[in-house]
């Protein structure tokens, strides 16, 4: 078999074209998701964006299938999609995700259209007035009802669309750092290569869960407001930092090859010491003008977004938003390792030589030429973050940590039923049971996809 | 069965191997014979299955995928196939020995050389671990490796390319095989390195009289040491001769491909070396026709549709190919030309 | 070998401090105190406790008091606290790794508070990593010889169960299941063997699954190569081609996924003593953090990250054991 023998240069566009399209419309249905969420939350029946919803994901279904059966000749990806359908498990994942996403996105209006149900409608005036209130499952409530009456099935429904996106989201933010991280390493190589890889060391030998816990716990709740206001500063830093590496590297590079050959050797050393110096030296002093620069206005600005934010999104919604950013954060070592280890294979071979020799530049060769045909692993790897991410929310939910009341997420569903496991044990079972069932088929999915893109396994 | 010179005999062989792409059938229908003390040289191009006839005849196909789904294979009288594999575990090893191609992957990189080298002798001659560690240091210095006791205790990636060869081979004469399998025992060496195994494998057959199948893709190695050879393609054999006659008068088209591209320093300097045209067919999609034919110069319609027949052209020497007295002819006012040429 | 085992090892202690400045700094930008949630705070009184805990010295200040406290310095005069470890050079003493008292467990010392509540989790994690480990091994095993078989099946599904139930559902299904209902195994606390079988169970489940897992791809990744085949043209029938040859190529993945192990075997340990009410370091870990008691957080994670590299350090000696390529220099 001969990988990436293409007819003729029509056929790269005509999938390029593709692939744009695909993206987009997986970006629309994230999007639609996220804004049928919210509008859900302040009106139930939410018609417009339920239709929104499901012509964006129903197109993009049609398009997935549509694409698969024209792909033409045996093109890595097409190849590597047949291989993924004659794997049942996978094709088992690839349908209980599939439905479970849209499920969740339609589950809490169709309840509430059939049985009347919102996910935090709580019963007045129960039958007996007694203070039990959990139903078991029933006709009216499938799942039962949790404690205070409400129905359970609702709010599995609503606590997976938290769920799904901490899964997704936090993936794309441990993606955008691992890819990006691994990538420069990979390419740039050398010195900064060993300190970037040392940084990903350390982080990784601090337990991760502990990173979240205090990330969440120092962040969270009211401090939120003052990460946020504090947020244009750190971003101005980390550009100016970049600038100021790319700059000095720069400069560091034409000053060898201009120096080195005609200067003593022992000169030469003394004044890279006192380049490296002045380096630090400017670095602190930009520090310190954003410092400066924080305290004077750019503080208030934050503070100003912050206030926004937090009147529009409230309490639990930002706590939400949190914890995407902290897991995405501590999920990207292994990603940026797997791409690091990818790049560096891939960096010898001729094309990007080609690519260097007619003056491509180096962000060009990593973006376009680098990433793309790393992507493989990187896919496969994404698609078992997701579950892994769903798991950490779940495990943090329980310690009360994690998505909190009146919001619910699979984790905070089944852990809140623990305490009644005993009198109640549906309060935990259906949660519980409809979460394990996703990561079940998100990690044969992710099985299934690195069987059939890694072409180790072809190997007879 | 009667078997006075025979060793090895097999018949009808059919290898296949079950695929995403569909069946591979990665030796069809091959047949060949050895007697004892000879050397047979099995050519061919990767994946004409070659090396997948020799892993069935030791029955070392792993298995799914592939499958043995017919023939014979009799070694010393002993039906193989047949056999429960604890017999054929037995025959393994110490009847029938095999040296792999790679010796950078197949020497165990875990294991100290000695435990591998006595591994097999405890094995199928019950030496104690004493007598096993001279047997093995007395191995290596047969195959020639400087200061064996010390190279014992070493690791095999301690040892250059060659060496670990050298070491392969002495694994493989521990227990004084009656056939021993070379599967292009020189194909991963350098040129210089590659000369002294062979002259190695050629001596050490002299003096042990051990049978030898030698595979390879390189016609070169098998000229001086073969005593008759078989040309593979696309899982079939399409030319069986005595070496001398298949060098001199081939009557297979895909055999004077293969002789012409061999690179001749005699030559004369400037001409441009001869390719064949086009790859390997993929075995899973054969055509009806002889699976050469897209590649063959003289190929017509006939070839194209119709399967060719294996003509017998004279005592040993068979080939499949619809014109094949034809071909041999033409060898055969080629030799005459050429060496009139040489006697001017 | 000895010159790499020690450069790693001193290696260690700049990368603890790192963490430690880096948690610090963490616990510090973020506003809010451990005294903030005692309500209507007399000025004078909060003046007293930043005097006592040094709150009122510039940051810097405080930082390398925190680094000294930790690392070594010379105990002032009259300092009688027991906490850490003591030398006496010449007249001087010196004290070292002293992560001072908690600030919310009164007249405690951090170091007390650790050597008191690690036994119960260690206990735990370690017995669990062993179950972990044979189970994982065995089975995994077991399917990469069997591949495709029922056997194959069965483990390898149990196996991804074991990766997507999460383990404080499982465990209150287990507690259901055997204390409950058949009344075999008690439900919680610390006391004799028995009650240590659901909490091991619980917290193993799902490194036996990864360990299964990675075992079996390594199987069946060594029992393809060159080498196996090597092994079988010998003659050595399959038990010995797989206990000799295979396995010890089989199972470097599992060795070097045993240090991530461990930093999820302590968070592990967090939700199973919660489960089984186990006076665990995990639920006070999580306490010192809810509560900003900073001396106590510190001193975990530093405990934890020590722990966690030395461990590295173990399994990238252990790697030198399993392949004899590898070389330190």
């Amino acid at each position: 078999m001969q990988i990436g023998e293409i007819a003729d240069l029509s056929e790269i566009e005509h999938d390029d074209r593709k692939r744009l399209v695909g993206l987009g419309l997986l970006m629309l249905v994230g999007l639609s998701l996220i804004a049928l969420h919210f509008s859900s939350y302040t009106e139930y029946f939410s018609g417009f964006g339920l239709i929104v919803f499901l012509v964006v994901f129903l197109s993009l279904t049609a398009y997935a299938v549509w694409s698969v059966r024209t792909s033409r000749g045996n093109s890595l990806w097409a190849d590597a999609w047949k291989r993924l359908l004659k794997n049942k498990l996978a094709v088992f994942g690839l349908i209980v995700v599939w439905s479970m996403v849209l499920l969740v996105a339609v589950g809490p209006t169709l309840v509430y259209l059939l049985n009347g149900f919102t996910p935090d409608y709580i019963p007045t005036g129960v039958e007996g007035g007694d203070r039990v209130r959990s139903f078991a499952p029933s006709l009216m409530h499938p799942m039962g009802t949790d404690d205070q009456g409400r129905d359970l099935l609702a709010r599995v429904l609503q606590g997976g669309r938290i769920s799904l996106m901490v899964g997704i989201i936090s993936t794309v933010v441990s993606l955008i750092v691992g890819v990006s991280w691994g990538a420069v390493a990979g390419f740039v190589g050398g010195r900064i290569d060993n300190i970037m890889m040392r940084i990903v060391d350390i982080i990784y030998s601090v337990p991760y869960i502990l990173v979240v816990i205090v990330l969440l716990n120092v962040f969270g709740g009211p401090n939120l407001a003052f990460l946020i206001s504090a947020l244009p500063a750190i971003i101005l830093a980390i550009a100016i930092l970049a600038l100021l590496v790319w700059f000095f590297g720069r400069v560091y590079r034409l000053l060898k090859e201009h120096f080195a050959p005609r200067v003593n050797p022992l000169l030469l050393k003394v004044f890279m010491v006192l380049f490296a110096l002045l380096c630090v030296g400017l670095a602190v002093e930009a520090m310190l003008i954003n410092a400066w620069m924080h305290t004077a206005f750019l503080g208030q600005f934050g503070g100003w977004i912050a206030d926004k934010f937090l009147a529009t999104a409230g309490q639990g919604l930002s706590q939400i938003f949190l914890l995407f950013f902290a897991l995405g954060l501590v999920s990207w070592l292994t990603m940026a390792r797997v791409v690091r280890g990818q790049i560096l294979s891939l960096k010898n071979q001729e094309f990007v030589l080609a690519a260097r020799a007619t003056g491509v530049s180096t962000f060009g060769i990593i973006f376009r030429h680098l990433v793309p045909n790393a992507l493989g692993p990187v896919i496969v790897y994404a698609t078992l973050t997701v579950p892994s991410v769903m798991l950490a929310e779940a495990f943090l939910s329980f310690l009360g940590l994690g998505v909190q009341a009146p919001y619910a997420s699979w984790g905070s569903l089944a852990s809140d039923g623990i305490k009644n496991i005993q009198i109640f044990p549906w309060q935990m079972l259906f949660p519980g049971v409809t979460m394990a069932l996703t990561l079940f088929s998100l990690n044969f999915l992710g099985d299934g996809l690195r069987d059939a893109l890694d072409p180790q396994t072809r190997k007879f | 069965m009667e078997n006075n010179g025979t060793i090895l005999s097999v018949k009808d062989l059919k290898t296949y191997f079950q695929t995403e792409d569909g069946i591979v059938k990665a030796v069809d229908g091959i047949s060949f014979e050895l007697e004892k003390g000879e050397t047979l040289g099995i050519v061919g191009e990767s994946g004409s299955g070659k090396s997948v006839t020799n892993l069935s005849v030791m029955r070392l196909i792993p298995e799914p995928p592939g499958k043995i789904v017919g023939g014979d294979i009799v070694f010393d009288g002993i039906d193989v196939r047949a056999l429960p594999i604890e017999d054929v575990r037995k025959i393994r090893g110490k009847r029938i020995a095999m040296i792999f191609q790679d010796p950078m992957t197949s020497l165990n990189p875990f294991l100290k050389i000695s435990t591998q080298l006595m591994e097999v002798t405890r094995l199928h001659l019950g030496h104690t671990k004493k007598e096993a560690y001279e047997h093995g240091v007395k191995m290596l210095e047969t195959v020639g490796i400087p200061d064996p006791r010390s190279r014992m205790d070493g690791y095999p990636h301690e040892l250059s390319g060659g060496m670990r060869q050298r070491v392969m081979i002495a694994m493989a004469l521990s227990c004084d095989p009656e056939l021993l399998i070379a599967d292009e025992p020189t194909t991963a060496l350098d040129v210089t390195i590659q000369a002294q195994i062979l002259e190695l494998i050629k001596d050490l057959k002299a003096r042990m009289g051990t049978s030898v199948i030698l595979i390879t893709h390189d016609l070169g190695v098998v000229a001086g040491m073969t005593d008759k050879i078989i040309v593979m393609y696309a899982g079939k054999v399409f030319e069986q001769a005595p070496t001398k006659e298949l060098f001199a008068t081939p009557a297979n088209p895909y055999t004077k491909g293969l002789l012409k591209s061999v690179p001749d320093p005699a030559h004369e300097q400037g001409e441009p070396l001869y390719q064949i045209p086009g790859l390997p067919p993929d075995v899973a999609h054969l055509p009806p026709g002889c699976p050469f034919a897209e590649r063959c110069d003289r190929a017509e319609e006939m070839c194209r549709t119709e399967y060719p027949p294996f003509v017998q052209i004279s005592e040993g020497h068979h080939s499949l190919c619809h014109f094949a007295k034809e071909v041999y002819e033409e060898s055969k006012i080629e030799r005459s030309t050429s060496s009139a040429r040489m006697n001017k | 070998m000895i010159g790499f085992i020690l450069r790693r090892f001193l290696i260690i202690i700049p990368m603890a401090l790192l963490v430690v400045s880096v948690t610090w700094g963490l616990i510090r930008v973020a506003p809010g105190n451990f005294y903030s949630d005692e309500r209507n705070l007399p000025p004078e009184v909060e003046a007293n406790i930043r005097q006592k805990y040094g709150l009122d010295l510039p940051w810097y200040q405080q930082y390398l008091m925190m680094l000294g406290n930790i690392t070594c310095r010379t105990a002032p005069a009259g300092d009688t606290s027991t906490s850490g470890l003591r030398f006496n050079v010449f007249s001087t003493t010196i004290k070292c790794f002293d992560f001072g008292d908690s600030v919310k467990y009164v007249g405690q010392s951090v170091n007390e508070i650790i050597i008191r509540h690690l036994p119960y989790s260690a206990t735990i994690g370690f017995l669990a990593y062993i179950l972990a480990l044979a189970i994982g091994l065995f089975a995994g095993n077991i399917a990469a010889l069997k591949q495709n078989s029922a056997w194959d099946y069965s483990s390898m599904t149990a196996a991804m169960l074991g990766l997507s139930v999460p383990n404080f559902v499982l465990g209150p299904i287990l507690v259901i299941v055997f204390s409950l209902w058949l009344f075999w195994l008690p439900p919680a606390r610390w006391g004799g063997i028995s009650n240590l079988v659901l909490p091991v169970i619980t917290l193993s489940a799902i490194y036996m699954a990864y360990i299964a897992r990675l075992t079996r791809a390594g199987m069946l990744e060594v029992m393809r190569s060159d080498y196996i085949r090597t092994a079988r043209a010998k003659g050595l029938d399959e038990k010995n081609v797989l206990l000799k040859h295979g396995l010890r190529g089989g199972i470097v993945p599992v060795v070097s996924y045993t240090g991530p192990a461990l930093a999820g075997l302590l968070a592990g340990t967090v939700v199973v003593e919660k489960v089984f009410a186990i006076p665990g370091l995990g639920n006070i870990f999580i306490q010192s953090v809810l509560n900003r008691d900073e001396p106590l957080t510190l001193g975990i994670v530093a405990f934890l990250s020590i722990l966690i590299m030395v461990f590295n350090l173990i399994v990238d000696i252990s790697y030198g054991f399993l392949d004899p390529r590898i070389r330190y220099d």
